[in-house]
């Protein structure tokens, strides 16, 4: 029986790319439900009843929620190439990296933006960078996962895309070549992922979008 | 197997987020060395072993790095030992159902209570009190769905979600009693209450619940150094 997998997405947003980079990383097909955030779909409030949010994988019926938690079931399904480490130790340390990404790096950078450059917002930030700056640092690699992008650099695809153009969109600058010479290389490297290349959304639109949202348009 | 010794947990017998560690280890017979940290007065060992958060639990094991935030531990825990109680079901679709309430529970259940903790005023607690409750509610159509009418989210035994959310029912407790309301409210959550009865007398959990004295003692210095909102 072949499988059906359904994606309700919205194609700008960070955490449905997430979930694309793990699909296109394994090769797996599947149907894209662009959802109006204005105007959710009955099918998303169906399937996401909680949190009525995007990204929702859809496989064979049955509805998986929260951008971390559908990458790390991809991971499960579907074999072939791995987006976390077989051995339980390797794969508790990619976890604590994309939560700490996910918990305390995104939050407090949004918290920058929302705030409209708040000093202490900044200062709070760069803290949790410059942690993510020494890591890169202390392992030399090229991604969080070695030589290939894992959980860990998937989870942080806003850091490599989004952030820039946000800064560009409300000119405030959180991550420059100098202050973050690590995570700057790494960004690079990962947007130029074909797996990732392939389906980010363009950057114009992007760049509109934050123009408006933060008040520069 | 782990061998004695070999796993040591820092920790404060009072934090649920450690108290979930010590379920699992209990449940999958693991022995352990228990350090008891001060929070109040944060040691050497704690700020060098998770320089990251500054917080507990962590988990040692033989002599590898230490490993950090209770939900990787118990993942950790699960894969390292999965022969003995598994935590998470081996279907995909179901572990992410469990992940997907871990969530829940983490990131907007059990913040709520600290929330109330925090807030000033007698309309805003009420509003926060409402918002537990509905969350109860929510959690309690969970309970429907996972035991499918056993005993626990688990089935028969204790699983993902019985140590995730069971770890907070001392907490629960002690903070509606402090606010005059009953978070598993026999009426509108009856299942959860009497599923939180059975996590209170369980075997391999009840060494590990928090007793009162302990509960106020964290409560008061919870006061003392993240005071409630002046308002």
């Amino acid at each position: 029986m072949a499988d059906e997998v359904k994606l309700y997405a919205v194609g700008g947003s960070p955490f449905v790319c997430r979930v694309k980079i793990a699909l296109n990383l394994k090769g797996i097909e599947y149907q894209n439900f662009e959802e109006d955030l204005s105007n959710k779909s009955a099918d998303l409030l169906k399937y996401n009843p909680v949190y009525k949010k995007v990204p929702v994988l859809v496989h064979n019926g049955k509805p998986i929620s929260e951008s971390l938690v559908v990458v790390e079931y991809i991971d499960d399904v579907w074999k072939g190439v791995p987006i976390l480490p077989q051995d339980p130790y390797e794969k508790a340390v990619a976890r604590f990296w994309a939560k700490f990404i996910d918990d305390k790096c995104i939050p407090a950078i949004f918290k920058v933006f929302g705030s409209n450059g708040d000093k202490q917002a900044i200062s709070e930030a760069c803290e949790q960078l410059q942690i993510l700056e020494n890591e890169l640092a202390s392992k030399g690699n090229k991604f969080f996962g070695g030589d290939n992008i894992n959980l860990v650099d998937i989870t942080a695809d806003f850091l490599a895309y989004w952030l820039e153009i946000i800064e560009e969109a409300t000119e405030i600058k959180l991550v420059t070549k100098d202050k973050f010479p690590k995570i700057t290389e790494w960004a690079d490297n990962f947007v130029n992922c074909q797996v990732v290349k392939e389906i980010l959304p363009p950057r114009e639109h992007l760049l509109a979008f934050f123009r408006k949202r933060f008040g520069k348009a | 197997m782990a061998k004695r010794g070999e796993i040591k947990l820092l920790g404060t017998a009072a934090s649920p987020y450690v108290n979930r560690v010590q379920f699992v280890l209990n449940l999958k017979s693991i022995e352990y060395e228990f350090i008891e940290e001060n929070l109040a007065c944060k040691s050497e060992l704690l700020l060098t072993s998770n320089p990251v958060y500054k917080k507990i639990p962590v988990l040692f094991h033989a002599n590898k790095p230490p490993i950090c935030e209770s939900l990787v531990i118990i993942e950790y825990l699960d894969e390292f030992q999965p022969d003995v109680h598994r935590i998470l079901p081996s279907v995909p679709v179901d572990r992410a159902d469990n992940r997907f309430w871990a969530n829940y529970v983490d990131n907007k259940y059990f913040p709520l209570y600290e929330e109330l903790r925090q807030t000033p005023g007698k309309e805003d607690k009420e509003a926060i009190k409402k918002q537990i409750i509905e969350g109860s509610v929510l959690l309690e159509e969970a309970f429907e769905k996972f035991s499918n009418g056993k005993a626990y989210f688990g089935g028969d035994d204790l699983g993902y979600l019985d140590v995730v959310l069971g770890c907070f029912i001392a907490w629960i407790e002690f903070s509606s009693k402090r606010n005059e309301f009953n978070a598993f409210d026999e009426v509108k959550t009856p299942k959860l209450a009497k599923w939180a009865e059975r996590i209170r007398s369980h075997e391999s959990l009840k060494g590990a619940i928090p007793g009162n004295e302990t509960l106020m003692n964290f409560y008061l210095m919870l006061q003392i150094h993240k005071p409630p909102r002046a308002t």
